[in-house]
């Protein structure tokens, strides 16, 4: 229940830490956000923020109606009149995040990597790299059968089931299927270094998605905590 | 800034500036740091540049000698902190790349004949 920040993903590198160790570290161009709504308990049923990000420009294109009409080429007018409200440029994304106490932020604020310290553990949600009909051994981690000594079975998941009793193939069972390019989320992440005069992260390890793709980083929601 | 930009003005805070170049077939001497307890002492590795690996943050080199008649290799990250400072003591002349071939040669077979148009 804390606010985060939305992002790109521009790579990965390695850096050095104090004792000369290698950390590799993906870079995520995060911020600066605007505060585009702000979400309250009487009007909406409960308290968050939502933020925007990526500034779209202003082209335009003209709809083929029967009296042509100039608008944005990215952004429908609700969009806009939606961003309006808060001053803001025309931006691509918004996201909301849940907050208790929405106080102290105001309509058209900027957020941006400043809200985060180096060393502290972040959550990163993105969406993972597409990777179209898979089949088990990619899918599901099967193994793979034997590709010599006459065997025909490669790569094929084997049994689905017993025979006529059921008679059927139990829900769940696992096969091939469209793998990745879905939601994902990697929890605790180590934000190893903060650059904000060019708005960037370095976060341990990997994040979801490839370079390019929007990722949220909010800070690490810890289950279960010690009392 | 597009992203090999912005990749390359990360890495620059950690790279090297004061690396000698180093070519395959060059004898070099590495100070390799180590920590023993809280102390730290610089241990010397000599040998001979058998392959050089990778670019910019992520170059490597790898050096073979033969210590007590076992072939030894090593691969270094050319701008670990952990490297104290490399010495290049003599230019080999050499025909390939990766000198693996040194791999299955012994004694007087492994010399690399010394070039002088490069300065040490």
């Amino acid at each position: 229940m804390s606010l985060g920040l939305l992002g790109t993903k521009v790579g990965m590198t390695q850096i050095f830490d104090g004792e000369g160790n290698v950390i590799p570290v993906t870079i995520v161009k995060a911020g600066p956000c605007t505060v585009t709504q702000i979400k309250t308990k009487p009007i909406d049923g409960y308290t968050a923020v939502q933020l925007g990000y990526g500034e779209v420009g202003s082209a335009t294109r003209t709809l083929n109606t029967k009296e042509p009409k100039t608008v944005n080429k990215y952004l429908s007018n609700a969009e806009l009149g939606h961003l309006a409200k808060a001053g803001a440029a025309p931006l691509r994304h918004l996201r909301e995040y849940r907050l208790h106490d929405t106080g102290s932020y105001q309509l058209g604020q900027q957020i941006d990597v400043t809200i985060f310290q180096e060393g502290q553990l972040v959550d990163i949600a993105g969406t993972s790299i597409g990777r179209g009909f898979a089949g088990n051994q990619k899918r599901h981690h099967f193994g793979r059968g034997p590709m010599s000594h006459g065997s025909k079975n490669h790569r094929l998941h084997g049994s689905v089931g017993a025979g006529t009793t059921p008679g059927r193939v139990f829900p769940g069972v696992r096969m091939p299927g469209r793998l990745g390019g879905s939601a994902c989320t990697v929890k605790k992440i180590q934000l190893v270094k903060i650059d904000p005069e060019q708005n960037l992260l370095l976060l341990k390890g990997s994040v979801p998605g490839k370079a390019g793709s929007l990722v949220s980083i909010a800070p690490a929601n810890i289950v279960g905590k010690a009392k | 800034m597009n992203i090999q930009e912005t990749i390359r003005s990360v890495e620059a805070a950690y790279l090297k500036s004061d690396l000698p170049e180093i070519y395959v077939g060059d004898t070099i001497k590495v100070g390799v740091r180590i920590k023993e307890g809280n102390k730290e002492r610089v241990q010397p590795y000599e040998g001979v540049v058998i392959a050089k690996h990778g670019s910019g943050i992520n170059s490597t080199i790898t050096v073979r000698k033969v210590f007590q008649g076992v072939g030894v290799e090593r691969v270094f990250l050319l701008h670990s902190p952990k490297l104290d400072a490399i010495k290049v003591l003599r230019r080999g002349k050499v025909r390939r790349a990766k000198l693996y071939y040194l791999r299955d040669l012994v004694g007087k077979a492994t010399r690399i004949k010394q070039r002088f148009d490069r300065p040490l």
